[in-house]
């Protein structure tokens, strides 16, 4: 379980992590100026297994991996959304970030919720009002990328077919 | 049988496909430039495996090239000893990537081209799957010689009649790009086509599947006709039997139909690219400067109707005036035409190819306040430099007009004036 941090619709990949930071990509360093301009404390307060609750269109704008990967580096469990921008939705997924679109969790959820998610079925559960909320599935072979901690990790170990084996 | 992105998937799968399915298949070609190769290049070492097949790979240098600063340049030492260290037959620096893809003659119908760039999506006039995805899937492509595809659903966009005098397949795009919205195509193969579609020329085709990005679609797409077979045969150096790529009944989640013979030309205000407004509504407003450029409008067609529209004229000296061809192929054409001859005698200024002032990093970056009028694709606040400056985006007849003047001016007078 984890804290949810709520943002608006289309969250920009540079309202995620400005252009200016983008200068390393080491996780770490980045997730330290993570949402920097739109919402500060969560650099500074968040917790691995924290969810992140976007808005529609999430991640539109460039097609630098920086902004996943600086999520990624915060050790947020996942991020919920209506809708993810096409090519943040790939960066995810191939750098081992899950994400989930769910519009009745997004709508449903308030800043500081207590959020349950399992991956492997789409379900997320709210401890704090006690609702639960059914997002679509992951594919399995992005489960299998997610286990793996990334497309990259993943082929080191195995043949790109393995994905759809 | 299918959509048009049903039917490219289809033949690639080796079997009919469907909206939804994913699908694990060759890519033809795996584009990547200055910017976005670096890190390609990480992906590819962390992962530590022999490349696929160096043919496929190709590299542009267009986005800060020549170098404009040092961190530039090093992108550029690192990715030359990477090509040579690799033996790799494709680095190219001769405009933008897109333009470049297309008029060397790498984008036939049916193919599956990858760009480490959001505009791959314009390889889809020619018939082909163009996506833009991030640079780790390059890496592994490299790798691999694959890329996974979901089959996108798809939004047919039907467009019927003929234009008027002053409006282009620009102001048609913009028009779409407002009613569906900045995250309308998202996911979406957008399939363009109809009469209007049917009989226009490839210069201006690329304008719909180039500015599909903005809408948020995977790809935008256009039938393989007699149009795109004599643009390959004629104007690339691509060899081979092409292959007519239509959509055999299809199945389209919508339709928007556009009757392109009642619109005026449009504008896309800052700061979104669906903050769309007739012309009409934004005449008179001053602009800093005037940018002629990029992938969606710098072929040797809108330079040669910027350059008609300002012969033996000046543009307003406090104006900016800047023209980057979108090619040197485009640039050489221009200039032995004696089309660059008139854009600097009306006081233009006339830089290499190349993405130029379109990434705001060089050529002609605007300062806090100033507001540019483009033929740009693309208006995200702070994209041409400062994030307190504004882009409206618009035609190159409407940047011409708009370059006399100083302020946004409905170039139908002037093409009047020319034509009688």
């Amino acid at each position: 379980m984890g804290k949810a941090w709520t943002f608006g619709e289309n969250m920009n990949t540079d309202e995620i992590i400005p252009g200016r930071y983008n200068i390393t990509i080491d996780p770490v360093e980045l997730a330290k100026n993570v949402f920097c301009e739109v919402k500060p404390e969560y650099a500074k307060t968040a917790q691995p297994g924290d969810v992140i609750v976007g808005g529609q269109n999430f991640g539109c704008g460039s097609s630098r991996e920086h902004a996943p990967i600086a999520i990624k580096g915060s050790q947020a469990k996942c991020i919920i959304a209506p809708s993810f921008a096409r090519i943040f939705f790939r960066n995810a997924i191939n750098i081992g970030l899950p994400i989930l679109e769910c519009p009745e969790a997004v709508a449903d959820i308030t800043e500081g919720d207590d959020i349950d998610v399992n991956l492997s079925t789409g379900e997320i559960f709210n401890r704090t009002n006690g609702h639960r909320y059914q997002a679509q599935a992951l594919p399995d072979f992005v489960l299998k990328i997610a286990d793996a901690g990334g497309i990259v990790n993943f082929l080191k170990e195995h043949d790109i077919q393995d994905l759809m084996a | 049988m299918g959509t048009l992105i049903e039917e490219i998937f289809a033949r690639k799968a080796g079997r009919p496909v469907q909206a939804g399915e994913i699908l694990l298949l060759d890519v033809d070609y795996i584009m990547s430039h200055d910017n976005t190769t670096p890190l390609a290049i990480k992906a590819f070492r962390d992962i530590g495996k022999p490349i696929h097949d160096k043919n496929r790979i190709v590299i542009h240098f267009d986005h800060a090239y020549p170098a404009p600063n040092v961190l530039a340049a090093e992108n550029h030492k690192k990715i030359i000893e990477f090509v040579k260290e690799q033996g790799l037959p494709h680095l190219l620096h001769q405009g933008v990537c897109h333009q470049v893809m297309i008029e060397e003659g790498y984008i036939t119908p049916g193919a599956i081209v990858i760009g480490a760039d959001s505009h791959s999506n314009t390889y889809g006039a020619m018939g082909a799957f163009g996506t833009g995805l991030g640079s780790t899937e390059i890496g592994v492509a490299w790798i691999t010689g694959k890329c996974w595809f979901k089959v996108p659903e798809t939004i047919r966009v039907e467009l019927t009649g003929k234009t008027q005098p002053g409006v282009y397949a620009k102001d048609v795009m913009i028009h779409i790009a407002g009613l569906l919205g900045m995250d309308g195509g998202t996911y979406r193969s957008v399939e363009f086509g109809g009469e209007y579609i049917d009989n226009l020329p490839m210069h201006e085709r690329i304008i719909f599947p180039n500015m599909s990005t903005e809408i948020g679609a995977k790809c935008g797409l256009i039938a393989a006709d007699d149009v795109t077979i004599q643009y390959l045969e004629n104007e690339t150096p691509a060899k081979g039997r092409f292959e007519r790529i239509v959509p055999i009944h299809p199945r389209y989640e919508r339709t928007l139909e556009v009757d392109v013979s009642v619109l005026a030309p449009q504008v896309s205000c800052h700061p979104d690219v669906d903050n769309v407004k007739p012309l009409e509504q934004v005449v008179g407003l001053e602009v800093h400067e005037v940018y002629i450029g990029t992938c969606t409008n710098a072929r040797y067609e809108d330079i040669e109707i910027v350059a008609n529209m300002l012969k033996g004229k000046k543009v307003n000296p406090l104006v900016r005036v800047i023209v980057t061809p979108a090619s040197d192929r485009i640039y050489r054409k221009a200039l032995t035409n004696g089309l660059i001859d008139i854009l600097m005698d009306a006081g233009c200024t006339v830089t290499g190819s190349g993405c130029g002032a379109c990434i705001g990093r060089h050529g002609g970056i605007l300062a806090p306040g100033e507001r540019a009028l483009t033929t740009m694709n693309r208006n995200f606040i702070g994209r041409m430099g400062s994030p307190l400056s504004e882009i409206y985006l618009a035609s190159p007849a409407t940047a011409a007009a708009t370059a006399l003047t100083g302020r946004i001016t409905d170039p139908r007078a002037i093409l009047e004036t020319i034509n009688n």
